[in-house]
This record gives C-alpha cells, structure tokens and sequence, in this order.
C-alpha cells in the first residue's frame, strides 16, 4: 500500500556454526565450508555453535546461570543486534523498543528424566514415584529456562528492551510471523523500532526426539538439502534484527544496512497435491514483482523431505540464482528464518552473493552485482514464509 | 451514521462473538450464573495422584472428553468448544470458512510423561535409561502422530483446519498475559486494515502433575488445600497464591463497519490495548509498578479515554501476596484516590487462575458484565487486606451500570497487557 512506511534493518546479530557477526559470517561464508558435528550426536548431524564468549552480551553470571543454552544464544545474539544498531544501553530507545520473539521450549533435565525412567516400571506405584522424584530433582528454575516466553524476559532483563514483548510460538512459521509483525507495525506506523528474531539451540537429544518420532531427523554424513532432503539437519543459532522506520533512524544518525521490503505468511493444504509449490510459487512471484535484476534467493529450506523436495523443484523454476542457508548453518527451527534474513540482509549490503557449494546442484555462479534476496522458508511440517530484502540506494 | 472510526481515525474494533469454557462448566451462559452466584470451580485433583503434593486443588476441566489426555488434546478441544460457541453467536463467514486470521495462545507443549515411558519400555534399555534409548525407540517404532502433537504449532493448525480461517495461525504466549495478546494482535490486524474479522482464542489445559509441581516449586501456589473452593483469595490478607486452573476463551473480532454491513449483532468494542515489559525479574514485577502502570496508562491512551472514564476493573488478581499488591500500587498511580472507590473484581476467585486462557476468558466475562449490568464478586474475601484497601465487590455480585472495563493480566517474564473495552460504539 502507497502509505505505508519503509522498514529499514539497521541493525543485525547472528550467531552460529559458522561464528558470530557479520564479519565472520561473511568470511566462512566465502570460504564455503559448513561446520557439522557428526559423531557427538549420532547418528545424527548437528551444526554446533561456535564458541561464544557469553560474558559480552550477558554481563551477569547469574543471568547466564538463570537461562537454558537456547535463552544464552538469543539474548546473546539480541545484544550484538542491539550494539549494531547503536542503541544498546540507549534507555530512551529501548524503553520503546518493540520486541517480537520467536520461540519453541526449554531443555529438560535430562539426567532426572533418565534416573526416573530407569526406575518407573520396577514401581508398585509408578505415578507416585514419578511425583515424588519430580519434586526432589527439579530444579525451581528449570521452569523458567524452559518457558517460551522468558527469552523475551531475558532479553528485557539483560539489555533493557521493554517497549513490548510478545513471543509466537510454532516453529518455522513462528519466526517469519515475529518478523512480519515487527515490520507490519512499522511500516503501518505504529512502532518506529523493533527488535525481532529467534534463537535454537540444536545440540539437545529431547529436540532431536520430536524430529525422531517422525524420522526427520537427519543422520550422518551431512548432504546438502536441496539436493538430498533426507532429513532435518538441525544447527545452533540464534539471530536477532532491529527494525526501524527511516524517520526514527535518520533523525538518530543510523544508517540502514539493507531494507526489508516485504515479508508473507501462508499456509499450505499439504494434503492437497502440489498445494505447498503453489502457495511458494506464489509468494516469490509476489516478491519477485517485475525485475529479476540483481535477484537471488536464499532457501531456509528445512530438509524434511516432502517440503523440501517441493521447495526446490519451484526454486529451480523460478531460474534466480539459490543459495541454501541451511546448508551452511544448518535448520534453526523458530530461528531459520531470522537467521536467513540476517545473511540476506549482510549479502544485498556486501553487494555480492556468496559461492555456490559443492555438491549442491541447484546453486549456480553468479557474479552479477546483488541488490535483492528473496528468502524462502518452508517448515518442515507446516507453513511457508517468503521475504524479501533490498539493499538501500 | 455512526463514524467507523475512533478518534484517532482508526477503524472502531468490535465483538461480535464470545465463547468461553472453565471448570465450572461449558459456554456463556452456564459461567455467567455462576460466576454471578459467587460459586467456585476449584476442587480437589482427581487426575493424578496426590501423595506428597503440597498442593491438591485446582481448577481443572475435568468434564470434557479429552480431559487427563495431553496438554495440547485438552487444550485444543477447550479452544475448539469455546471458538465454536463465539462463531456461532457472531453468524460470522460460513461453517468452516472464517473470513480472517487466527491468533492463539497456547500453553507450553513437549513431549509428556506417558510417551517418554512408552518410549523407555521399547527401548528396553540392559541399563540406566538415556535419551539416546528414546531416540533409538523413535527411530525403530512409529509414533508419527506424536511428532505433530507436541509441536508447539499443531493447536492453532487444526483449529485453522475446522474454522477455515485465513492464511498461517499465530500461536503465541505472552504467559499469564497470553489472551489479552491474542486479543491486541487482532486489534491490531484490523486497525491496520491486514483483514475485517479476525479470531482470537486463548486455551490452557496444561495441568498435569509435572505442571503443579513446576509452579509448586516456584512457591506460586496456594496450600489452602482443605476447603478448595475457599482456597483463592484475591487482595484478602490471607491470599497465600494462586490456584492453577483451565479454560478456554474466544473473541470475534471484527471492524465496526464489517459488522454493521453484514447486519451483526455488536456485544462490545475493544477501545483500547496497552503493554510494557518488565526488565526487574523474571518472576516479580518492579516494585514500583511502573510497567504496570504504563501498560495500563498506555492502554488508556490506546483507547483514547482518562482514568475517571472507567468504571470496573477486571483485575488480574491472581491472589499471590505479591501480585496483589503491586497491581494495587499500580492501579492507585493510574487512578489516584478514586481507586478505593472503583468496583473491581477477579473473576480467578472463582475460576482459579487459567494462565494462558485468562486474558481472554476475562474479556468475555467483562463484556458479559457491561451486558448484564452486574459485576461478578471477589469470593473469598472475608479478611480484608488493610494494606490495599479496595471495593473488590465482595462475595456477592452487584448490580451496576458498568460502561467501560480495564481488564488486566500480568505474567512472568515481566509481560504486562491490559484491555479497555465498552458496551456500545460511541
């Protein structure tokens, strides 16, 4: 719509496999080589976080001590979004701050969930046992390191982001609903700044178990997605990025490192054929508008295979040069969306995209000055989300 | 001709629909009695055992057929009752075709107790149990359905599937605040003119055993255990926690002008929605209530509206000893003196505290009370607290003129939302 506003990004933190800030992400992402973990977890494939030096973002051992691994990477990542875009500590700012964080749930204990599964059966009371050893070997706190919504509590007690806070829940789809609702405000005018994204911690075997129990959890060796799709290959990241309407960042003197242009939600009848490749050929053909010029796409493609599968079969007819984020930091869940507009957002503003991978047949040279990335994301269960990113003339 | 806008030129969001389910029974008018007959849905667990737990009352549902199954079954099918009651009462769309978006709260979800034992017994592990023996018995075994169960989305996508509403659900939580922010996104998606009619649900059927003693642990609950139904006590001096419960509560929203044109009947407008967030705790609000008084002085703006335009409150009142008096030092900032005379009420006296679902249960029943013309009492209160001196309507329901109802919730994480709404359009 004509009165609408621009939504520009101007500020972005990531972390991953492949190290954190743009910087790093940049340079490993050149370099062309994913990070994976394939015998810690076997026999699945992770792609483990890069060493992160959690003190720098999250100040307070305490703090850190209150979270779960999945609450460290977000609010870390959350931090370097914060410092990118010039606002961290800035009270005025983030006291009006709009944050919209995606989200699934915590790790469990789980060493007491082992203890007591070892013993249940052997009791003459199994419920009561189950009770019993519930209340002696939880930790209070676990609960809240668990919770949903309490990396945006963290998020708001660590950096001070309290302007509002609402957390989406339901995997792939939730991160791209957090991000178009940061973006829908904005350029709708009524929220000038926004902190959005996501964080997944992928290096946790009860995680691993909601994938299992319908054998999409991709084992050993690591394959490319696009062209295998035989499996979830899941990867540690977390990606945050601030929202600004360009009245409120030029009057701050910050400049935008790209734009978001556009961002849709849709839901598929997978049970209906062909309905998933509709839906996506859509959303791009939307995105896309009436220039291929300077276009690429870069696929948050899961690797589940039946999505997947439909996912690139419309990539390669699209004929635009793909990339698979995926391939590269592995599949994020809440966050993959987040973390693939964030190497969207870093590649429109390096100009450039970075090299195909080998072994990944649908990725072709392109040399071409890059000025627009669609990202397109299907779950591995449902939903799609496409998004497009420009660079700022 | 009535503008379609409000003053700030937005369009005027309406409700056309309500629907709600609790422990004391299915649908409006089964809850209105008794909510207005001070009667209490708290009562002793049935659904688990109860040695060695130091809380032994709730506010299940415990009538419904997919109560004492998963989290999400019971959740679903309580979002799904109390949706199908507010579709209905709106004549909205066509059966399955809900012309708008879906925003959901929802409980937490994973993976639960029964299965992780199923999965232990295929294993047949020589040894101690690990995760790796589940994973291996997930591989080798098919358990498909459970995988869509326990994703966090799977509530909202099947309630999409049987309402037919419009593209991807949102699921959410916001925690204890979760249905008033089912209710905001709405709001919003329809002033911003993203749709004419949205549906907003917020559910929790979550009380298992593990869920209690999660709260148990957090020293969030009341161990008023002997006499159940007298065992939530907001803003007495006696308040020891809250009361876990469930329920389920649905809106249809819509713009004044979709409503009109299709003949609607108008129950109430939504004026008005503020938030702040709390950066003090993750579980305690600042103590000087600031956040809460923004979020409610930012939803008094939302709507365009002074504090002395409001004549009941529906508080969140969960009955804790903290909530209860921050939210008195918060409302006293907001509303100065007039706070002592202000009727306000906490419908979770009754019901217990339904988490997720309690935004949106309150919002109907503060409608149902601008409908009615008659408040819901506080129960329980039998021992006032000197130190917040409020008209909490005690024990008996009152009979008043109530045009414009602040409806608070506060939860953990430092979310902070409050509604304003109002009988008819102005």
């Amino acid at each position: 719509m004509s009165d609408r506003r621009d939504v520009w990004i101007t500020g972005i933190g990531l972390v991953s496999s492949l190290g954190e800030g743009l910087e790093a992400h940049w340079a490993a992402l050149n370099e062309g080589k994913p990070v994976v973990d394939e015998t810690g977890f076997a026999p699945y494939v992770v792609h483990p976080l890069a060493k992160i030096n959690f003190d720098s973002q999250i100040a307070k051992k305490g703090d850190q001590r209150q979270m779960e691994p999945w609450q460290r990477i977000g609010t870390y990542a959350a931090g370097l979004a914060l410092d990118s875009a010039g606002i961290k500590g800035n009270k005025d700012i983030l006291g009006t701050t709009d944050m919209v964080v995606a989200a699934g749930g915590g790790e469990r204990d789980q060493s007491v969930d082992g203890a007591i599964l070892t013993e249940i059966e052997k009791q003459p009371k199994p419920d009561v046992f189950l009770n019993e050893q519930l209340q002696s070997n939880l930790r209070p706190t676990l609960f809240l390191a668990q919770l949903s919504n309490l990396l945006a509590g963290n998020i708001s007690i660590v950096h001070g982001v309290t302007g509002s806070s609402r957390t989406f829940m339901g995997e792939e789809s939730s991160g791209t609903d957090a991000v178009r609702i940061g973006f829908s405000r904005i350029a709708a005018g009524t929220s000038e700044i926004a902190l959005v994204g996501g964080a997944y911690n992928a290096e946790r075997r009860d995680m691993l178990l909601l994938y299992a129990l319908k054998h999409l959890a991709k084992h050993a060796p690591w394959s490319p997605v696009l062209k295998s799709a035989n499996g979830v290959p899941t990867g540690s990241a977390g990606a945050f990025l601030v929202l600004e309407s360009p009245e409120h960042a030029t009057a701050r003197g910050a400049r935008p490192i790209a734009k978001l242009s556009g961002i849709w939600s849709e839901r598929a009848r997978r049970g209906d054929e062909g309905a998933v490749e509709a839906t996506l050929a859509t959303m791009i053909a939307t995105a896309r508008g009436d220039t291929a010029e300077g276009t690429a796409i870069l696929s948050a493609a899961s690797g589940a295979p039946e999505p997947t599968k439909a996912e690139a079969l419309v990539l390669e007819r699209s004929g635009l040069p793909v990339r698979s984020v995926t391939d590269r930091v592995g599949h994020g869940l809440e966050a993959q969306m987040p973390v693939a507009l964030a190497i969207a957002a870093l590649s429109v503003a390096q100009g450039r995209l970075f090299p195909p991978l080998a072994g990944e047949t649908l990725e072709k040279p392109f040399d071409e000055a890059l000025k627009r990335v669609i990202v397109t994301g299907v779950g591995h269960w449902r939903g799609e989300g496409v998004a497009l990113v420009e660079s700022v003339d | 001709m009535a503008s379609y806008t409000d003053k700030a030129g937005r369009p005027i969001v309406v409700v056309t629909g309500m629907g709600l389910v609790t422990s004391l029974g299915q649908g409006k008018e089964d809850n209105w009695a008794k909510l207005t007959a001070g009667q209490s849905g708290i009562h002793r667990i049935t659904r688990f055992p109860l040695d060695s737990m130091r809380t032994t009352i709730a506010g299940t549902v415990d009538f419904l057929s997919e109560s004492g199954r998963t989290a999400p079954d019971l959740s679903e099918q309580l979002a799904q009752l109390a949706a199908d009651e507010a579709i209905d009462q709106s004549g909205i769309g066509s059966k399955g075709n809900f012309p708008g978006p879906l925003f959901c709260a929802v409980p937490p979800i994973e993976i639960e107790w029964p299965q992780r034992r199923i999965l232990a017994q295929e294993a047949a592990a020589n040894a101690a149990v690990t995760y790796d023996d589940l994973l291996r018995a997930a591989e080798t075994h098919q358990h498909g359905a459970w995988h869509e169960r326990f994703l966090y989305g799977s509530i909202a996508d099947h309630l999409a599937d049987r309402f037919g509403t419009r593209g991807q659900p949102i699921s959410l939580s916001t925690a204890c605040a979760s249905g008033n922010t089912s209710i905001q996104l709405g709001v919003e998606a329809i002033r911003r003119g993203d749709c004419d009619a949205a549906l907003s649900i917020a559910t929790d059927g979550s009380v298992t055993a593990e869920a209690l003693i999660r709260f148990s642990l957090l020293s969030a609950l009341s161990t008023n255990n002997e006499k159940p139904e007298a065992a939530s006590r907001p803003f007495s001096k006696n308040r020891d926690g809250f009361i876990i419960a469930e329920g389920a509560g649905a809106l249809v929203l819509e713009s004044l002008e979709h409503a009109v044109a299709r003949g609607a009947k108008i129950l109430g407008v939504v004026e008005g929605v503020g938030e702040m967030a709390d950066s003090f705790h993750r579980t305690r609000s600042s103590p000087d209530a600031k956040p809460v008084i923004g979020c409610m002085r930012a939803a008094l703006a939302d709507a365009g509206v002074s504090p002395d335009e409001i004549d009941y409150i529906n508080a969140h009142g969960t009955s804790t000893p903290e909530n209860d008096r921050m939210e008195f030092t918060g409302m006293s900032a907001v509303f100065g003196e007039r706070i002592g005379s202000i009727p306000l009420s906490s419908n979770k006296s009754m019901i217990g505290h339904t988490l997720t679902a309690a935004g949106a249960i309150e919002a109907v029943v503060s409608l149902l009370t601008i409908q009615n013309g008659r408040i819901p009492p506080t129960i329980n209160y039998e021992t006032p607290d000197p130190a917040i001196p409020l008209d909490v309507v005690p024990n008996v329901a009152r009979d008043a003129q109530v045009n414009r109802v602040m409806s608070n919730s506060f939860g953990f994480g430092g979310q902070n939302v409050c509604v304003i709404m109002t009988g008819e359009p102005a």
